[in-house]
């Protein structure tokens, strides 16, 4: 147990929870009200989406690849689940959350055939599977906002909270921690992370990494797919490019939680303490009412000096 | 000529698919292969097409740069507010949005090389930065860029497209005499293989700054020419231009791992996606399907390259490339 811990909890993995503290304590001597426990429970809420994404997406890295197919895998699972709620239909809607997941999984699998059949450069790959998509919606929706809206069950996924801790929150969590022992526990996670170091050696010890690579993709293709459906959930109905804005911050999220984006090396620890490091950055950029341009800056910059930071402290241990 | 074919076959075939695809294209549309038609798909080709050779030198040292449209957006606003003056100020400020992108790639070098982090995710946040000092420059589109200037550049010279001439002096006048200079040859060794690169006495910490620099700088190029394309600044450019780049090196033969590809495949990629979307604008396609059988397309283009898997002889050797 005390292995598996140090395993998970290392000290890559802790700079965004110190991050995070850091932004807090300094964030609340300019706006006391970022101390409140409504704010902090509502930057969790905020989280969820954005850690959905990054928790698949830390999986793909660990593999050694990137999925670039996010923005439209979350914008398609939200444009489909809102629509088959609207249409009215309870058997339709009741199948709502489920159906976005299994077109998360099939995103996944077609992500996965060409990275791991055709071996095509996974960041190539998924761009264009996510150009085919951006197309299948604009011709499904005719450049407009779908119609259609969240359910009930949606909405209490986004912004629906039990014993005044948000439930997108608890559904990240849980979430995060099947797939941290999936990763931890099953032969699966072992062989993800042989991938990600040696695909050659890999396969030659008998492992059949297609199927690994097929279903990894699968599993942040669904991990996309469920930040979609939240996100429709949150604002009640599904919109063009609601996914573009999540793209970058995921993988950022998944850098700064201490992931190595070759492959092979990080935890889902990391990753979620990414999340909500990028999520109270934002947020707290945007309550001091920075301008755009200097969020960007400063989002980078901050950014920049986590990564050398975790350099700098490599070079000075060796 | 044969041999030349035989040992450039992937920047030849990238060719014939843009001969195909052009010629497609001019005889579909309406006024034909008139000098205005051309002039207008060269200069958009032009630009997509100097990101792209902004993007292959990051990609041929197994790098990548995700900051080549924030640099392009940096760039751009920074001509719309330098290129709005006499002749004397254009000289200089067509330097300074030069040295600018020049600037942004040797950070983004220096980052790599010195602070030992990834390119990806080091080109990832300086683009962050890059697209916010875009919107401190020009918070909303705007600015305006010396017409004359832009005119020279973006129209024709007795009939042919400037952007085309332009082109053929990038092509000739700088890529072929570079590619057997010591640095142009030591990219290809750096990509190939960083360990022998080194034993072999390359300076192979000179050798990666000066690709991201000149990444960098092809860059700044790529916002000049669209600034004298748009002749106004936008900040907002930049997430398109870096994803397409890509897409475009990778359509004309450049490997991603590096080492193999050039800058003249780079460009007939980038001529081949745009001459796509040209295409789809006149092709007849209802214009809501226009966008999905792009992606499609596009898929098939980057399918079909990577079918060579089909002709490997030993499974172990896909697991190489």
């Amino acid at each position: 147990m005390i292995a598996t811990f140090k395993n998970t909890v290392t000290l890559d993995s802790l700079m965004p929870y110190f991050g995070a503290v850091l932004l807090i304590i300094t964030g609340s001597f300019f706006f006391p009200q970022i101390m409140s426990a409504d704010y902090l429970l509502q930057q969790l809420q905020i989280a969820a989406v954005l850690g959905l994404l990054a928790t698949g997406a830390t999986i793909v890295i660990l593999l050694g690849h990137i999925d670039l197919s996010v923005p439209w895998v979350l914008t398609g699972a939200a444009i489909l689940s809102t629509a088959l709620v609207g249409s009215g239909n309870p058997a339709l809607g009741a199948i709502a959350i489920p159906a976005a997941l299994a077109f998360g999984a099939l995103i996944g699998v077609i992500n996965g055939v060409g990275v791991a059949i055709l071996r095509i450069p996974s960041m190539v790959w998924t761009l264009a599977v996510n150009s085919m998509l951006l197309g299948l919606a604009v011709l499904n929706t005719g450049g407009f906002n779908p119609k259609g809206e969240s359910s009930e069950l949606m909405i209490g996924l986004a912004s629906g909270k039990l014993l005044g801790v948000p439930i997108s929150f608890l559904v990240w969590m849980a979430v995060a921690f099947a797939l941290a022992v999936f990763l931890t526990r099953t032969p699966f996670g072992r062989y993800l992370r042989s991938i990600g170091f040696n695909e050659k050696a890999t396969f030659l010890s008998g492992v059949s990494t297609p199927s690994v690579i097929f279903f990894a993709f699968a599993i942040a293709g669904m991990c996309s797919a469920l930040g979609g459906v939240m996100l429709a959930g949150y604002a009640n109905q599904a919109y063009q490019s609601m996914g573009d804005p999540f793209l970058l911050p995921t993988i950022a999220a998944v850098v700064v939680g201490g992931t190595s984006i070759l492959g092979g090396r990080g935890t889902l620890f990391g990753t979620i303490g990414g999340a909500l490091f990028i999520t109270l950055l934002t947020s707290i950029l945007s309550v001091m009412q920075m301008s755009d341009a200097w969020r960007n800056i400063i989002f980078g910059l901050v950014i920049l000096s986590m990564l050398l930071f975790q350099t700098l402290r490599k070079g000075a241990s060796r | 000529m044969l041999d030349y074919m035989r040992s450039n076959r992937r920047e030849v075939i990238a060719g014939i698919v843009l001969i195909v695809l052009l010629s497609t294209y001019l005889g579909t549309h309406p006024r034909g292969a008139s000098t205005y038609v051309v002039t207008i798909w060269a200069n958009q080709a032009m630009i997509l097409g100097l990101a792209a050779a902004a993007q292959f030198f990051a990609v041929v040292v197994r790098g990548i740069d995700l900051s080549v449209g924030a640099v392009m957006a940096l760039t751009n606003t920074l001509a719309s507010h330098l290129l709005d003056v006499s002749a004397i100020g254009i000289g200089f400020g067509i330097l300074a949005v030069i040295g600018a992108g020049l600037l942004c790639g040797l950070l983004n070098g220096l980052l790599v090389v010195y602070g030992r982090i990834q390119p990806i995710v080091v080109t990832l946040a300086t683009a962050s930065v890059f697209v916010g000092l875009a919107l401190l420059l020009r918070p909303t589109p705007g600015g305006a860029v010396n017409y004359d200037l832009a005119d020279a550049m973006t129209l024709d010279v007795l009939g042919m497209p400037s952007a085309l001439i332009i082109t053929l002096v990038l092509v000739f006048g700088f890529w072929f005499p570079f590619r057997r200079t010591g640095l142009g040859l030591g990219l290809y060794a750096l990509g190939s293989s960083e360990q022998a690169a080194y034993q072999s006495g390359i300076n192979v910490t000179f050798v990666r700054l000066a690709a991201f620099a000149l990444a960098g700088l092809f860059g700044g190029l790529a916002g000049l020419f669209y600034s004298f394309v748009t002749t106004t600044g936008d900040a907002g450019i930049a997430a398109n231009f870096t994803l397409n780049s890509i897409a475009a090196v990778v359509l004309g033969g450049v490997l991603l791992r590096g080492g193999v590809g050039s800058l003249v495949g780079a460009l007939a990629g980038a001529f081949i996606l745009k001459t796509i979307a040209s295409l789809m604008f006149f092709s007849g396609i209802p214009s809501l399907a226009q966008p999905l059988f792009e992606g499609l397309i596009l898929a098939a283009a980057i399918a079909i390259g990577g079918a060579d898997v089909l002709r490997v002889r030993n499974k172990l050797e896909v697991f190489g490339r």
